[in-house]
C-alpha cells in the first residue's frame, strides 16, 4: 500500500498550496485531482487577477495555475491528476480511483498521516419551472464549454445571478460571440465588483436589478424567459413580468462548499449563509475536529482563489508541523499569510467574509476544536 | 426582446431530476413532518439517484428553510459512503498488488 506524510485531495489553487508548503516543510506529499490537469478552476479564468504582487496581479487564472504546478513539482509534491478520492476506510485508509486507462487496475488504497482537503465548491441551482430544459446550466459550465473546450453554449444568453461569476462569464461569452442578454438579480444591487459590472455596462449589457427569472418556456430547449420584479420577499411580483427571447440561461447563483468526503471523515459541520452554507468548521491553523483532518479554500467557506491559496498555505505548513516537519522560521510565514489573509478579506466585499470566517474560528475554539500547532 | 403582461401558468417544477421528485412533493413532505434534508429524502426518495443529492440537497434545503425550519436543523443530511461518486463494477476487479488476495476459483 502507498504511504505518503501528507494526502492533499483536490488540486486547486487551495490544494496546490497546501502540497508546495507541506512539501517545502519536507514532508512527503501525495496531491490528487479528479480532473486531466491540475489547477482547479484557475484553468477557465482568462481574465487578469487584480489585487496584490503576491497574489499574482496582472496574471491570467491559467497561467497562475501553471506557475502554482511548476512549484509543487520542484517542491516535491507527487502530483496524480486524474484521480478521484472515493472515500476513507478504518484505520485511515483512503481508497483512490484512477480514470486515466479504462483497461488497467484503477483503484488503489494509500495511508497518510495527515489528510488536507481541498475538495472546493459545487454551483447552486434555481429550481423555476422549466430549470431543466435543455439551455439551463449552471454559469460554470458555461465557462467549462467556452474556455476549456471552445464551445458557445448559446448564442442568446440570459444570466441569472450579479456576482463575480455571472458577470465575468458574460463578459466573456460576449467576447466569444455570443449576445448577453441581460444580468438579472433579486438584490437591488450588483453583487460582484464593479470593475467586472462596467465592462458589461459599457457594452450596454442590461442589468436588471430586483428581479428574477420567473420561467423558463421551450418545446425542446429554452425559447423564451419570463423575467419579473421581486418584492421585499423576493416573490414576483404580479403585473412586471416581460419576455425575452434566448436560448440559454445561465445560473450564477452561488456556491456551496462540497463537504462529502470532510463529512465521512466525522468532521463538524455547521450552517454558515455568508460562505456557501454547511461547511466544516475549522480552527485557524486550517484543522478540523478530526485532528488528522485540514480543510482550505472553498471547502472552507466560498471565497476567492487568492484566499484559497492563502488558506491552503496555512493548512500545508501546519499539516506538515504536526508531521514533525518544518522550522521555526514557519511562524513568521504563518503571520505573514495570516495578515495576507486579513488583506484579502477587507472592503466593501471582503469585510463580511472575514466576519464569517472569525464566527466560525470561535465556534471552532468553543467546541475545542484546537489543531495540534497551535 | 419584447415587454408583454403575463401570467405564469400553475407549474410544479422537478427539484430532484434523477428521482423526478416535484416541489409540491417536498412540500408535502414537510407538511407530513419531514424537518431535514435527509427526512425528506427518506420520505420521498429526492436525493437518493445516481448524483447523490448534489444538487437537490441544496434546494431542499432552500424550501425546508423558506418553510420556516431553522438552518441547522434543515441541512441535516445523511453522511456520504464509499464510494462518493458513482464508479463502475470494473474498478473493483483489481486492485493494487500487495492487497491482492487470490480469490478461490468456482
Amino acid at each position: 500500500m502507498k504511504c505518503a506524510d501528507i494526502l492533499v485531495i483536490g488540486g486547486g489553487p487551495g490544494g496546490l498550496g497546501a502540497a508546495i508548503e507541506a512539501a517545502k516543510a519536507g514532508a512527503s506529499v501525495l496531491l490528487v485531482d479528479e480532473n486531466p490537469r491540475m489547477g482547479g478552476q484557475l484553468y477557465k479564468q482568462i481574465h487578469k487577477f487584480f489585487g496584490s504582487q503576491t497574489h499574482y496581479a496582472g496574471q491570467r487564472g491559467f497561467d497562475i495555475a501553471d506557475t502554482l504546478i511548476a512549484e509543487a513539482a520542484r517542491a516535491g509534491v507527487e502530483l496524480l491528476p486524474q484521480t478521484r478520492a472515493l472515500g476513507c476506510f478504518d484505520e485511515g485508509q483512503f481508497a483512490l480511483l484512477s480514470l486515466a486507462n479504462q483497461d488497467a487496475t484503477r483503484l488503489r488504497t494509500m495511508k497518510a498521516r495527515r489528510v488536507i482537503l481541498a475538495t472546493g465548491a459545487k454551483e447552486n441551482a434555481v429550481a423555476f419551472p422549466g430549470w431543466t430544459l435543455p439551455g439551463v446550466m449552471t454559469a460554470g459550465a458555461a465557462q467549462t464549454l467556452a474556455n476549456i473546450y471552445g464551445v458557445l453554449p448559446g448564442k442568446r444568453i440570459l444570466i441569472l445571478g450579479s456576482g463575480n461569476v455571472g458577470l465575468i462569464v458574460g463578459y466573456q461569452l460576449m467576447q466569444a460571440g455570443a449576445q448577453v442578454l441581460g444580468i438579472v438579480d433579486v438584490l437591488p444591487s450588483v453583487h460582484g465588483y464593479e470593475v467586472h459590472a462596467a465592462k458589461l455596462r459599457r457594452a450596454n449589457v442590461p442589468i436588471y436589478l430586483g428581479s428574477t427569472v420567473v420561467e423558463a418556456r421551450g418545446e425542446t430547449r429554452v425559447q423564451q424567459v419570463i423575467i419579473g420584479q421581486v418584492d421585499a420577499c423576493f416573490q414576483p411580483i404580479e403585473g412586471t413580468h416581460q419576455t425575452i427571447e434566448c436560448d440559454t440561461v445561465l445560473l450564477a447563483v452561488g456556491l456551496s462548499p462540497r463537504t462529502e468526503i470532510a463529512a465521512m471523515f466525522g468532521c463538524d459541520m455547521t450552517f454558515e449563509r455568508r460562505l456557501g452554507g454547511l461547511m466544516p468548521i475549522h480552527d485557524e491553523t486550517m484543522c478540523t475536529s478530526n485532528q488528522t483532518i485540514y480543510v482550505c479554500g472553498d471547502l472552507a467557506g466560498v471565497e476567492e482563489a487568492s484566499t484559497a491559496l492563502d488558506e491552503g498555505r496555512l493548512a500545508g505548513i501546519h499539516a506538515a508541523a504536526a508531521c514533525g516537519y518544518g522550522d521555526e522560521a514557519r511562524h513568521a510565514r504563518v503571520a505573514a499569510l495570516q495578515s495576507s489573509l486579513n488583506t484579502l478579506r477587507s472592503g466593501m466585499h471582503g469585510q463580511p467574509r472575514k466576519e464569517a470566517k472569525n464566527d466560525i474560528l470561535q465556534l471552532a475554539h468553543r467546541k475545542g476544536i484546537v489543531g495540534e500547532t497551535i | 426582446m419584447t415587454q408583454q403582461e403575463h401570467t405564469a401558468p400553475i407549474t410544479d417544477p422537478i427539484i430532484c431530476r434523477c428521482e423526478e421528485i416535484r416541489k409540491s412533493e417536498i412540500l408535502q413532505a414537510i407538511e407530513m413532518g419531514c424537518r431535514s434534508v435527509t427526512a425528506i429524502k427518506k420520505y420521498t426518495r429526492a436525493g437518493m439517484g445516481v448524483c447523490q443529492g448534489r444538487t437537490c440537497a441544496r434546494l431542499i434545503e432552500q424550501i425546508l428553510i423558506a418553510s420556516g425550519i431553522s438552518p441547522q436543523a434543515a441541512v441535516a443530511r445523511d453522511k456520504a459512503r464509499f464510494p462518493i461518486v458513482p464508479c463502475p463494477i470494473s474498478a473493483f476487479n483489481g486492485s493494487d498488488k500487495e492487497d491482492q488476495v487470490d480469490a478461490p476459483s468456482i
